[in-house]
């Protein structure tokens, strides 16, 4: 039975409200025991109500704050009519993946930081309501995860004959993947993993993401007919040159910042210590948590130091406090302002009784004798003049050692782009960190070779990812139609 | 879905599979290895390639039944499937000419020396070969190490083959009676490949060692297997497998290896109680 929706006067009170519709969650008390997904998305009234807070502004500063450009004020004009699936299609017409994007874009500082509301108020809940109307499309059998719904859709042939390689199947590869197929392209996926999805998959974890979201676009995907083989490691099980040699005229690289950094503190190899990536990969893709029906392994002791304060240090942060882990706490060397998670991941992780050490670095794991993890010595800092990156720098208080007493320590300072592809790929040039270097259309070095995602940028966001996605799909064909490779 | 073309028990507890992987038996080489993931429940299990037959496209695995996935992957059939099998990983040996080489197996260990051996010899060298096991039952590739050799040396820690005893012995005689010899290469269980490392470094010997440390992804993705070798720590998925035995931090190698030993003796326990229960002995999941 559909609940009552709101009626003129509630919808014009609604229009008046300084805040956002706060967003139904799981109770913190509950969730810390389960894996299940937090935020539990806005209902359709609510959706409804938060809608009316939309300005509709003619010059959309949204819009610009949005890095692939979707006409924010059209969708959300479109949920106002009550036309979901209207509002669903208007996001696609810029973004594959709204019901990913719409979970864990850092809108507070893309499209809500520019929304006029939130200069005096909060801002209108842009983010909420774009999960709201993809999770509508989903629930109505209606998407696929690439802007066609279900009903211009079967499965379909190519109608070219080019081959495109895609490598990697993160939220780049899967948007190029996804407009190159849509466009009559034969596209195969190549994915080193056992699943397809990148850090979707292995990643990002259940509660923020659930996998049912992930696979539902990956299978929209392949309905579009792309063909995705798991286990292949490009660079090892097929080379680069080999793809060519195989018959495909392109091939796009979104092979992610998949190189977890440590710290290079004495003791990191002790037992106990751990990357996020480690961390993660065994609860995510590996389901840990369910152990041992799964069995891959996890252990966490009573209390847990993440190293590190953005998005993948709050995962890891909240995903020990679900294993047990009776202290958890983020140790991170600069002040709150300046902690890179998005903003309601790090009040998630506080609800859920995560501690925040700010102003604090280590330099040191020490360990028992038979080589476990026993304490983090650190030191505390305090904030200094700005440095480069216009931050101000943290310095070093002397004298402020102190040790915590920490049973494991997980390391998440940051992933670099992991070599193997730049290193078997005669011609692709890799800036000093490793980066493959790309133009704006993600062409590189190597004609016909493009590249895009974090494999280039260095670590950033989904959305990125996708916006980088969609200029190397069209740039590809672009290149394969002026080639007449056809 | 990687279909199990021939399965042969080689000794109790020690199996041989080769398994249908077209492009990892074309793409691999000697001293690389491979993951694999059982069923939607595995674990992903690092094995070091055995064999490599490129024409039929079978990779050939020699595994000992240690723990529960160990156990439940002996228990496939000929004709039955392995979900995952992804490879080839790490870096190939290095294979030179170098004169008189040695070439040291332990235990199931002498699976992946087997393949070094054999492209040792193809590429000129003298290859002797050393191989150990706790008794004769479970000396494994006795007929292809000699193919693959100049000569086998057999010992046995219970003396019903070859010389009882441990391999450093054997080596130490042939460093005092065969010099020189220019390379050594060893596999095995930590405690012998250290113990060789030991006998060589005193000798001035080079050596190789091939690590199997914790790993999960086996791309570089995670840093499960970090190793210190030298100063500098590094990721046996893809700097090794094979490092020089002689800058191994094998103490921390042994450590590292403990980290999981307390849960896989839980699976190993819940998995075997399951089993005298009578519920699902066949260790499927479907009897939960
Ligand atoms: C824990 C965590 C939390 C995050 N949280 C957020 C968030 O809340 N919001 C946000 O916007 N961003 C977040 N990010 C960042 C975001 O996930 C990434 O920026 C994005 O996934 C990058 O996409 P990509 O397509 O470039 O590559 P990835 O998603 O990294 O995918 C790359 C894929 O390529 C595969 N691959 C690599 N090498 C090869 C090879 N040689 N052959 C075949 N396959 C290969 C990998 O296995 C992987 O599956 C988070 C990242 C992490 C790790
Ligand atoms: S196994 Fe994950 S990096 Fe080596």
């Amino acid at each position: 039975m559909r609940l009552p929706l709101p009626s003129i006067e509630e919808l014009k009170e609604a229009r008046k409200s300084t805040r956002k519709r706060p967003m139904p969650s799981q109770d913190p008390l509950a969730r810390m025991h389960n894996f299940a997904e937090v935020a539990l998305g806005y209902s359709e009234e609510d959706a409804l109500l938060e809608a009316a807070r939309c300005l509709s502004c003619k010059k959309a500063f949204c819009q610009e704050g949005c890095p692939v450009d979707i006409d924010i004020p059209a969708f959300i004009t479109k949920i106002k009519e009550r036309d979901y699936l209207g509002a669903a299609r208007k996001i696609k017409e810029k973004s594959n993946l709204p019901a990913i994007c719409g979970r864990v874009c850092p809108q507070e500082s893309q499209c809500e930081k520019y929304c006029i509301r939130g200069k005096k108020e909060e801002p209108v809940a842009i983010g909420r309501l774009e999960r709201f109307v993809a999770d509508y499309e989903i629930a109505q059998g209606k998407s696929d995860g690439t802007g066609v719904n279900s009903v211009e859709r079967s499965t379909r042939e190519p109608s070219r004959d080019s081959r495109v390689a895609v490598v990697g199947s993160g939220p780049a590869s899967l948007t190029v993947a996804g407009d190159l197929a849509r466009k009559g392209y034969a596209v195969t996926l190549f994915e080193a993993l056992h699943v397809p999805g990148g850090v979707l998959m292995y990643g990002i974890p259940e509660f923020r993401l659930p996998e049912r979201i992930v696979q539902h676009e990956i299978e929209g995907i392949r309905q579009l007919g792309v063909e995705i083989q798991t286990n292949v490691v490009i660079g090892s099980t097929i080379t680069v040159d080999q793809l060519f040699q195989k018959g495909y005229v392109a091939v796009f690289l979104g092979t992610g910042a998949g190189l977890p950094y440590f710290m290079g503190i004495p003791g990191e190899n002790l037992n106990g210590v751990y990357s996020a990536n480690e961390f993660l990969t065994r609860v995510n893709l590996m389901k840990a948590y369910l152990f041992p029906t799964y069995l891959t392994p996890i252990k966490v002791g009573r209390r847990v130091a993440v190293l590190g304060a953005g998005n993948v240090a709050m995962d890891a942060a909240r995903t020990a406090r679900r294993l047990g882990a009776e202290e958890v706490s983020i140790v991170y060397r600069r002040s709150a302002a300046e902690m890179p998670a998005r903003h309601e991941e790090i009040e998630h992780a506080k609800e859920e009784g995560v501690q925040l050490r700010l102003l604090t670095n280590p330099i040191e794991i020490k360990g028992d004798d038979a080589g476990w993890v026993k304490e983090l010595v650190c030191l505390r800092y305090e904030l200094g003049a700005p440095d480069e990156s216009g931050r101000r720098a943290p310095i070093a208080i002397p004298g402020s050692e102190h040790s915590l007493e920490v049973d494991t320590v997980v390391v998440a300072i940051g992933q670099g782009p992991n070599p193997l592809i730049t290193a078997t790929t005669e011609g692709l040039i890799a800036n000093k960190r490793g980066n493959i270097v790309a133009g704006e259309n993600g062409e590189t070095s190597r004609p016909g070779v493009f590249a895009g995602g974090d494999i280039v940028t260095g670590a950033a966001t989904v959305i990125l990812a996708m916006g980088a996605g969609k200029k190397a799909a069209a740039a590809i064909d672009r290149y394969l139609s002026e080639a007449s490779h056809d | 879905m990687y279909r199990i073309v021939r399965k042969e028990v080689l000794a109790p507890g020690l199996k041989r599979f080769d398994v249908e992987a077209p492009l990892v038996a074309r793409s691999a080489r000697a001293g690389q290895f491979i993951i694999l993931r059982l069923d939607e429940w595995g674990e992903r299990i690092p094995l070091t390639i055995a064999d490599l037959d490129p024409e039929q496209g079978t990779v050939t695995i020699i595994f000992q039944e240690v723990g529960k996935s160990t156990q439940l992957l002996g228990q496939l059939e000929e004709g039955e499937y392995i979900r995952d099998f992804v490879g080839p990983l790490g870096r190939p040996s290095h294979i030179s000419q170098l004169g008189r080489v040695v070439m040291i197996g332990g235990g199931v260990g002498i699976a992946p020396i087997h393949p070094i051996a054999r492209e040792m010899k193809r590429a000129g060298n003298e290859v002797i070969s050393i191989l150990g096991a706790r008794n004769r039952q479970l000396l494994i590739l006795e007929e292809e190490m000699k193919q693959a050799s100049t000569e086998v040396l057999i010992t046995t820690d219970d003396g019903s083959y070859g010389r009882k005893g441990l391999v450093t012995k054997v080596l130490q005689e042939l460093i005092i009676h065969r010099s020189p010899i220019n390379l050594v290469v060893s596999i095995g269980p930590l405690v012998m490949m250290e113990a060789v490392c030991r006998v060589t470094q005193a000798a001035g010997i080079k050596t190789m060692v091939s690590l199997n440390p914790i790993m999960v992804d086996g791309t570089g993705m995670c840093g499960a297997c970090r190793v210190q070798v030298g100063a500098e720590t590094r990721f046996a998925c893809v700097d090794g497998p094979e490092f020089d035995g002689h800058l191994v931090d094998w103490k921390l190698a042994r450590q590292r290896a403990q980290m999981f030993v307390a849960e896989e003796k839980q699976a190993l326990q819940e998995h075997e109680e399951r089993r005298k229960g009578g519920l699902g002995g066949c260790g499927c999941h479907c009897h939960q």
